[in-house]
């Protein structure tokens, strides 16, 4: 191996750089152009994207670093998807508390993004749990990144608690591993898989330690708090990028390294995708405060995105990256609303306040509808499209209970989605929302998720092209 | 480019110039224009198919087409039509037709109403010419979503209560549709979701056991089967007049069209199974929406009962398995979707005069609004069954079918359904005496007008239609009997 193979790793080292040309902005750019920090790390990210648009596989390292095709693309979406959140937080940065901390943002969630390529690039534990470690704790400084207001600071702490919690659990899991097959590189340990009792410990160690990750049921509990008191572009941010991150990292290593184990793993995984679907849906129900319901919104999201783990096919790992790109789009289109009513309310984050908004603000209150139908599958729209292909997914490798009990979920989650739809459309309101206008970043991100939620489902090539990239993944 | 994608594409053309249309007068011409060519076209391909037929085209479909949509998962684009569609296109062109000249004076936030109301109009024909489950059942769930709003923000009464209440039940029933279409889809093979294709091959009986109830039902809550029909009251009751006529008659059928393509046509093993079990449910369904509609004042309330009722026969007669009661059963769906879209039109424009749709406080509007009176007499006369009119042609057709089978269990659910009939003449002869005739019974009611021109070409429509459906109903009858010949061969083999 040469040093120039190192090279190889483009779209790391891309990312790496991004991050070391906005942290030398935020060092040594005069205090009067410190503003435009915002456009450069937006911009940078933009360029990132292009020039790695192209998906290769790349093995490094003799397999430790190993990028497939799908690895590839799927760090093109999360890209994406940070970009989406960058557009978003103008507002919030340009606030008075927050202004002089704007490359602080930046830097740690670009820093965050890095951990989050290492996972889905992983070829070994050690790089994985790298990855993750790397993706956790700026994340804990994001989520408190409003420290002297309402509960960041609180739940930056929660959330640092069980970050630590679930890398020990998993680093257990992850010894075990190694204590019996003597290898932490994943093309070597399904050969010494033999389902002794030590690997099943190992498997629902590091199961668990990743669920926490994924906010699954049990796991999920730091989940509402932690969405409820981040900074909403944060708590935007955390809910699609590393939930992203952490199901295509989920695939990978229960398919490609327990994959002969997949007996084990899939019945335990039924059951914990049935928990986290229901479990989410009926406490999302209760949920007047539009963050918490989110989070339990976004529960059992993810609980739909491991239907396409438990498929454990190519066809599954296509269904997934594609419902990952349809739900970074609409949960952003809903967190850009929600975040844009709260900057200019100062606050209003309850169900309620959203009463009457079509009548003053029409247009947010469109998005937000589209957002929320896409969410909820509705068709045309493409959360529709990715509902059907993780169950077909499922369906088609037999799991046709888990299938029935999770559709009959989204009907649950159609009820709640339907009380927001309501509040703004039906139910009269004395003191709306008053009529503002979004800055123009937010706009041009809002009016990117609608044609996302539009145009994936009715537009096939994205997952045609998916299906093609999953056959080896 | 396919005739039958235009039925697509006119709504979608429709809801972009709905979106730019800057005054109420834009909104209505577009409407108006729009739903006109609509009528058009059903005139017109029903017209080409007949000639197609005559000149000896024998194929299951016309007009077929196919563009491959979503490869790895074999979905197409692909639409074709046989009798049964064409008269159900028809039938829903009529209706938007007619619907948009009832909401004609719907404030507030006309142009937000009719955006919504085609939308579910393009579902509504998406679904009739489509022949791929996957794409079927894609335009049936957005024919489903708008009610949510149009009941929502322009109804009445309970309306929030009802929206969710219709919306979550008839979405309950997609999720078992949807879970059924997949067992269909990977039954066949996984292969192909085209209709046409996954008839000629043959789903594992155990299969077809599991996932023919699923189906039936996913359908059935639609088509108002028991128990699962308690969403239809309480919809139509807070819906707008329009939403309630594009409802009760067009979007029900859906619920039979998709029995009877999707269930018994793919699954004919499942339906000699569990056949039985659901004729029980529709007979109920039958019965007791006819009964239901007795104690009811409301009059809204009396007209879903009533096409509870309607719909189940439909149903029923779908179950008997003969060709001559499923002819009978799709032109009950045809009499039924314009006898009750003339009833909720009328019951719509008395309301929006009396402020009251309670029979009680109603009485002598005969001599008050003549025009709508006369209307709802010719609407009951045909709910009734009366000889000339649509209704009695379509339920002759189906209790004559269902009496062919000549097995007890068979012939009794005929005959306990048979006395649905009796039942509508109570209610619909109660309600025409109580409303029309006798004293007046409000004093402020004297000062009421009659029909308005828009409401006019509504009702007259929708008049003509009933009418010529009970005089000459012989070619429609013959083209519905034609497609419904390799369906029920399947089911009989």
């Amino acid at each position: 191996m040469d040093y120039i193979s190192i090279l190889s790793m483009h779209q790391e080292l891309g990312l790496i750089a991004v991050f070391l040309l906005v942290f030398l902005a935020d060092l040594f750019l005069p205090e009067r152009s410190r503003p435009l920090i915002r456009p450069i790390a937006t911009l940078l990210l933009v360029v990132q994207l292009v020039g790695n648009i192209i998906p290769d596989e790349v093995i490094l390292f003799g397999g430790m670093y190993h990028s497939t095709p799908m690895a590839s693309v799927m760090k093109n979406i999360l890209t994406l998807g940070t970009i989406l959140v960058f557009m978003q937080s103008n507002d919030w940065l340009k606030r008075e508390d927050t202004r002089h901390k704007t490359g602080e943002f930046y830097i740690l969630t670009l820093s965050t993004l890095i951990g989050m390529f290492f996972m889905v690039s992983a070829g070994h534990f050690l790089l994985f749990f790298l990855g993750l470690e790397l993706a956790s704790v700026p994340m804990a400084c994001l989520i408190a990144f409003d420290k002297y207001k309402g509960h960041s600071a609180e739940a930056g702490a929660k959330f640092i608690l069980s970050a630590l919690f679930s890398s020990g659990l998993m680093l257990y899991g992850i010894s075990m591993i190694y204590g019996t097959i003597g290898t932490l590189y994943f093309q070597d340990i399904p050969a010494g898989l033999n389902g002794n009792a030590l690997q099943i410990l190992a498997l629902v160690f590091f199961f668990s330690g990743l669920a926490f990750k994924l906010s699954l049921v049990p796991f999920h509990l730091w989940t509402a708090d932690a969405y409820q008191g981040a900074p909403t572009n944060v708590t935007a941010y955390l809910s699609v990028i590393s939930k992203g991150a952490a199901a295509f990292a989920a695939m990978v290593i229960l398919v490609r390294v327990f994959g002969p184990m997949s007996s084990e793993w899939s019945q335990m995984l039924s059951i914990v995708i049935v928990a986290t679907i229901t479990i989410g849906n009926l406490f999302a129900i209760r949920q007047t405060q539009l963050k918490r319901f989110m989070a339990f919104s976004s529960i059992s999201q993810a609980g739909y995105i491991l239907l396409a783990v438990l498929a454990g096919t190519p066809q599954g790992m296509a269904s997934l990256v594609y419902y990952m790109v349809v739900y970074i789009v609409a949960n952003l289109a809903v967190f850009g609303v929600i975040a844009s009513v709260e900057h200019h309310t100062h606050g209003k984050l309850e169900r309620a306040d959203y009463n009457g908004l079509y009548q003053t603000n029409p247009k947010l209150a469109m998005v937000m509808t589209l957002a929320l139908f896409s969410l909820a599958g509705i068709p045309p729209f493409a959360g529709f499209f990715s509902k059907f292909f993780v169950f077909a997914a499922a369906f088609n490798s037999s799991y046709y209970l888990v299938v029935f009990i999770a559709l009959v979920n989204t009907v649950i989650s159609l009820y709640y989605y339907l009380l927001i739809i309501k509040a703004m459309f039906i139910t009269p309101n004395e003191q709306p929302i008053p009529t503002f206008n979004s800055d123009n970043a937010m706009r041009a991100c809002l009016m990117i998720c609608v044609a996302g939620i539009i145009l994936l489902g009715i537009v096939s090539n994205v997952y045609s092209v998916l299906s093609d990239t999953a056959v080896k993944f | 480019m396919n005739i039958l994608s235009f039925f697509v594409i006119i709504p979608i053309l429709m809801l972009g110039a709905l979106w730019v249309a800057r005054n109420i007068n834009q909104v209505r011409g577009v409407m108006v224009a729009g739903s006109s060519l609509l009528l058009a076209l059903s005139v017109y391909l029903t017209i080409d198919y007949i000639a197609l037929r005559q000149a000896g085209a024998t194929a299951e479909m016309l007009y077929t087409a196919s563009i491959s949509w979503y490869e790895p998962l074999n979905i197409c684009y692909s639409v074709g039509v046989d009798g049964i569609s064409v008269v159900m296109l028809l039938l829903s062109s009529i209706i938007v037709f007619t619907g948009t000249f009832a909401s004609w004076q719907l404030k507030p936030m006309t142009k937000e109403y009719f955006l919504w109301f085609t939308l579910l109009s393009a579902g509504v024909f998406g679904f009739f010419i489509s022949t791929d489950l996957f794409t079927m059942f894609m335009f049936y769930e957005v024919a489903l979503i708008p009610m949510y709003l149009l009941i929502g923000v322009w109804g009445s009464g309970k309306k929030e209560y009802a929206a969710m209440k219709l919306t979550l039940m008839l979405m309950g029933g997609s999720a078992f549709l949807l879970i059924g279409i997949l067992g269909i889809f990977y039954g066949a093979g996984g292969d192909t979701m085209n209709i046409l294709e996954i008839a000629q091959r043959h789903i594992p009986t155990q299969m077809q056991e599991w996932f023919f109830p699923l189906i039936f039902l996913g359908f059935g809550v639609l088509g108002a089967l028991f128990p699962f029909h308690t969403w239809s009251p309480d919809g139509h009751a807070s819906a707008p007049t329009a939403v309630s006529m594009l409802h009760a008659g067009v979007l029900m059928k859906l619920g039979g069209y998709g029995c009877f393509r999707v269930a018994m046509y793919l699954m004919p093993e499942g339906a000699e199974m569990w056949g039985n079990f659901f004729l029980v449910l529709t007979t109920i369904s039958v019965v007791y929406g006819a009964f239901s509609a007795v104690v009811q004042t409301d009059l809204k309330y009396i007209n879903a009962y009533s096409s509870v009722s309607h719909c189940g026969l439909v149903l029923f007669a779908l179950l008997m398995m003969t060709r001559t009661s499923c002819t009978g059963a799709i032109l009950q769906m045809l009499s039924h979707g314009l006898m009750t879209a003339l009833f909720f039109a009328l019951i719509g424009m008395i309301y929006g005069r009396t402020h009251t749709r309670d029979i009680r406080f109603m009485g002598g509007l005969m001599k008050i609004m003549p025009f709508l009176a006369v209307g709802y007499v010719i609407a009951g006369l045909a709910n009734l069954g009366l000889p000339g009119l649509s209704g009695f042609v379509a339920e002759m057709t189906v209790f004559v079918g269902s009496f062919q089978n000549d097995d007890t269990f068979h012939r009794i659910c005929t005959i306990v359904a048979t006395t649905s009939i009796v039942i509508t003449a109570v209610y619909i002869l109660r309600t025409v005496g109580k409303i029309l005739y006798g004293q007046v019974q409000n004093p402020e009611h004297l000062k009421l007008t009659d029909a308005t021109w828009d409401e006019r070409v509504a009702v007259i429509c929708l008049i003509a239609c009933v009418a010529g459906l009970g005089m000459a109903p012989f070619w429609v009858s013959d083209l519905i009997s034609e497609s419904v010949e390799p369906i029920i061969a399947v089911l009989m083999k």
